[in-house]
């Protein structure tokens, strides 16, 4: 045996104690800021906090770094402290954009760093909570993150007038640079760390105006490129502490089945293998390493109650589902009267839609690494929304919070899937943990099976659509009855987002539908279901705008209207920013030429967590009868655009996210409700040789800033099968649009 | 069974069941993280390696298969292909959640080295087993042809 090579120059959170000891060398964080900290003081601010004006000189606890959202050490680098995790979506870069552009600081002194769960520090203002999601993590730091920059400025100001007694106003900042030109000074942000440190935090410091921005608006390189390319990012699979248990677990093979009896003997057989215990999820297999782990749980024999587990196939599911849309339901929003409109139409469209469930499917998979020592929880994982994780760890060991730590690592991606109101895989996680009765730091890692069975999907969804049409080819009457399970009911959510029995969630961006059509009902039925369901990036968005815009495209061209003009026509004058994206992308598409013959484009647009998005997709026939998308045009309006370059990937990979799901993925359960998927053999994720070219342009606003990640999916469905009906009359109502085979 | 080999340049020896997929070996024995688990079944290419110089899917390679070969992980990756793949990749930010990268730059560099100036058609061929679920992939490839353009400019100069 020789090297041992441990990977901690991407490190940003402190590994579990033992894990330089595994890896022979390297200095621990820890060590690093105890030493940095006997040298010299560091500034710390924490603008958030009125009542603890004093910033913290930062001599005494090493463990100062989560009180704040600047740190500035005497080396001068800039630490910007992210609240919100990042798994691909950009918050690293662009919240310490804000911080760096405020400070004038230099691109290269800056650093990132995820906050720990310290929900009064860190807390997501438009949530409630710790968490991250809805696009918003922009949206609720844009204001924050340019105070912390602002006042962490004004105080190095400050404290180099001090030292030179010269005004505070004839002192300037520049890439990092203090400078008095009267007298000639100069000075860097380390050099100043400890003065400013003793000053009073200004509460309400001055904020650029948006002419005085440097970075804000430019693509700033992103901090995490180098590491991702690297492999050096660590992300909480590749955690090793010294004595570490790799847990698997197996789960029941339907929804809401149990254990009833575990036969582990050739399990334990294992080499490797410690233990296999039945937990309240399935059974968890321990192992000194990761592939006893893996074997260990394929020889776990476990027999199952199925007495309370949901059954049902998809197929029966969507019987049900189809039943309740041909009723109205509860209105989410009733203009005019539908009925009479739809009655008195000279042309009435009818069409049923049918959304499969979809999977996640993160590329990392869900793990943690926990350990419970001397009655305290030292946790890391991708948390997503760590107030509700904290509450799970609190809850299974039974722990005050104050005797928990758990530390946000960088995650590989999440779409929705890291996010969960009622904590449960955290809560599993701390299960196995606990139920090894061991001291030792315990990582679960889910298999793919797990990830792809597992649950948590998008819900399916029935549509019900109808639309009239007068002789004049006005759209006069539009029901929309929408058949989909609710993942807020019983949840830390449900009383904020279900009100007056209307989910907010389900019905979002139809009720919210921007088109001048008099006479205009959104019914919502919630369907009860035993599959666990979840957000799934841009959350009811996806099948809610797919509805919208493809039925909306069918009532035009039945009404000889073009599918751009039509839209700006429904559109009127109220709706600019609406008319600003779909005007954007139609001269794009345009612009790029005449369409190839075999050839057709479609359109759709959609506005979802405030942000305004139309895509232009063009298809042709791949020979197999399936559409292959060769070209999405797309113009977004998100506000101040903060990061173009950022807001660019986010489309692409939105698209791209939507594009695999509504071309090939399904999540179907055959008769007794078993999943017929196990792992992207058979769950397809998009693939190179898929992906179209995408050109993005960004609308220059100046509105306040909304997010970027999800977004870009909802259109990107409804763009392509407009253009496939377009190419070969086929109206696509069922998805995914390649069928599945068995 | 002591399976031995090269990995990285330095001669190493595993005492592991010699069923023991690569990627275990050298992620649990050797520590070395940049190379991922993310399927097990040599669909995603999130594990993928150079073994006697061509691209693999470690989770799916025994340990024993490797007796007397060499091994590259991204960690040991180097050479002119390998700077200008990773360079190009950070060039315009090709990577989002990241997790799937290192697999991505490690067939992407072993397609420079096959065919230096790649087409559109090779790159498909080359990166179709390599899944990113952020679907970075037209970075990716615009990355693959940045990287082979300044690789060429170099040998002009």
């Amino acid at each position: 045996m020789t090297d041992t090579i441990n990977t901690s120059a991407a490190a940003n959170t402190p590994e579990p104690e033992s894990i330089h000891n595994a890896s022979g060398h390297g200095l621990s964080r820890r060590a690093f800021l105890v030493g940095s900290a006997a040298t010299a003081a560091t500034l710390v601010v924490g603008v958030y906090l009125p009542g603890k004006a004093r910033a913290a000189a930062a001599n005494a606890d090493p463990a100062f770094a989560p009180n704040a959202f600047v740190r500035v050490a005497p080396d001068n680098t800039v630490t910007v402290i992210i609240k919100h995790i990042e798994f691909g979506q950009g918050p690293a870069t662009g919240l310490s954009t804000l911080v760096a552009d405020e400070m004038d600081a230099d691109w290269s002194q800056i650093r990132a760093e995820l906050a720990p769960a310290d929900t009064a520090k860190y807390v997501n203002s438009l949530f409630g909570v710790q968490g991250t999601g809805g696009s918003t993590a922009m949206a609720n730091s844009y204001s924050q993150m340019r105070k912390a920059g602002a006042a962490a400025r004004a105080m190095l100001v400050q404290a180099a007038a001090n030292r030179w007694q010269v005004d505070p106003g004839e002192i300037t900042v520049s890439k990092g640079v203090i400078h008095h030109a009267a007298s000639g000074q100069k000075t860097t942000f380390g050099e100043l760390a400890g003065d400013a440190a003793k000053l009073e935090v200004p509460q309400e410091p001055t904020l650029k105006t948006p002419d005085q921005f440097t970075l804000i608006g430019t693509d700033v390189p992103k901090l995490d490129s180098r590491a991702k390319s690297t492999g050096e990012q660590r992300f909480t699979q590749d955690l090793y502490p010294d004595d570490l248990v790799v847990a698997t677990i197996v789960h029941p093979p339907q929804f809401g089945a149990t254990v009833a009896s575990v036969n582990d003997s050739k399990a334990r057989k294992v080499k490797g293998v410690i233990a296999v215990k039945a937990v309240p999820m399935g059974v968890a297999v321990y192992a000194d390493n990761t592939y006893a782990a893996l074997k260990g749980r394929a020889a776990v024999e476990v027999t199952w109650d199925v007495a309370k587990a949901e059954t049902r196939s998809t197929v029966e599911m969507e019987q049900t589902y189809s039943q309740a849309a041909k009723k109205p339901g509860l209105n989410a929003r009733n203009d005019g009267d539908v009925d009479s409109s739809l009655a008195s139409a000279d042309t009435v469209i009818e069409a049923e839609y049918f959304f499969p469930f979809l999977a996640h499917a993160p590329m990392e998979t869900l793990d943690a690494v926990i350990q419970f020592k001397d009655g305290k929880v030292t946790a890391w994982a991708g948390t997503q929304i760590q107030t509700l994780d904290m509450g799970a760890l609190a809850g299974v060991f039974g722990v005050d919070k104050a005797n928990i730590t758990l530390y946000t690592e960088y995650a590989g991606g999440s779409f929705g899937r890291r996010a969960q109101p009622g904590g449960d895989f955290m809560t599993e996680a701390a299960m196995v943990t606990k139920a090894l009765g061991s001291d030792r730091p315990v990582k679960l890692m889910w298999t793919r099976e797990n990830d792809i069975q597992g649950g948590r999907y998008r819900p399916l969804a029935v549509h019900r659509l109808r639309g009239g049409i007068d002789k004049n080819g006005n759209i006069v009457g539009w029901d929309q009855q929408i058949a989909v399970q609710s993942f807020m009911k019983g949840t830390a959510f449900e009383s904020a987002m279900i009100k007056d029995g209307i989910d907010s969630s389900a019905v979002e961006g139809s009720k919210e539908l921007p088109y001048a059509i008099p006479n205009l009902r959104v019914g919502q039925h919630l369907m009860d279901n035993g599959v666990p369901t979840l957000w799934w990036r841009s959350v009811e968005h996806t099948h809610n705008a797919y509805a919208n815009e493809t039925f909306l495209d069918q009532l035009l061209e039945k009404a000889g209207k073009d599918p751009v003009a039509g839209r700006l026509a429904l559109l009127g004058d109220s709706h600019p920013r609406y008319r600003g994206v779909l005007e954007e992308v139609a001269a794009m598409a345009k612009k790029a030429g005449p369409v190839p013959a075999g050839h057709e484009r479609g359109v759709a647009l959609h506005k979802s967590f405030n942000t305004y998005v139309a895509q232009i997709a063009e298809v042709s026939d791949n020979g197999r009868g399936e559409p292959r998308v060769h070209r999405i045009w797309c113009a977004v309006d998100c506000g101040v655009p903060v990061n173009p370059n950022v807001i660019r990937a986010q489309m692409e990979g939105g698209i791209g996210f939507g594009i695999g799901a509504v071309l090939y993925d399904a999540i179907t359960l055959s008769d007794g409700g078993h999943v017929e998927q196990t792992n992207f053999d058979r769950y397809r994720s998009l693939r190179i040789h898929e992906m179209p070219d995408i050109e993005v342009s960004v609308i220059r606003s100046a509105e306040a800033p909304t997010g970027v990640g999800e977004p870009g999916t909802p259109p990107s469905g409804p763009a392509i099968a407009n253009a496939w009906r377009r190419l070969t009359g086929h109206s696509v109502h069922r998805l995914p649009l390649v069928p599945i085979t068995a | 069974m002591a399976v031995n080999f090269t990995l990285n340049g330095k001669p190493v020896s595993a005492d592991v069941d010699p069923d023991t997929p690569l990627l275990w070996v050298i992620r649990d024995t050797f520590r070395l993280t940049g190379t991922k688990f993310g399927c097990g079944i040599a669909q995603c290419g999130a594990c993928t390696v150079h073994m006697n110089g061509l691209t693999r899917r470690s989770c799916v390679t025994p340990v024993s298969q490797v007796d007397g070969g060499t091994v590259t992980t991204i960690e040991g990756l180097e050479g002119p292909e390998a700077r200008a793949i990773q360079d190009a990749w950070v060039d315009i930010d090709v990577p989002q959640c990241g997790f799937c990268q290192s697999g991505q730059v490690m067939s992407a560099t072993a397609l420079l080295k096959e065919i230096p100036q790649p087409s559109d058609d090779n790159i498909n061929q080359a990166m179709a087993g390599n899944i990113c679920r952020c679907a970075t992939y037209v970075r990716i490839r615009k990355a693959i042809h940045n990287a082979a353009d300044n690789l060429a400019h170099k040998a002009e100069a």
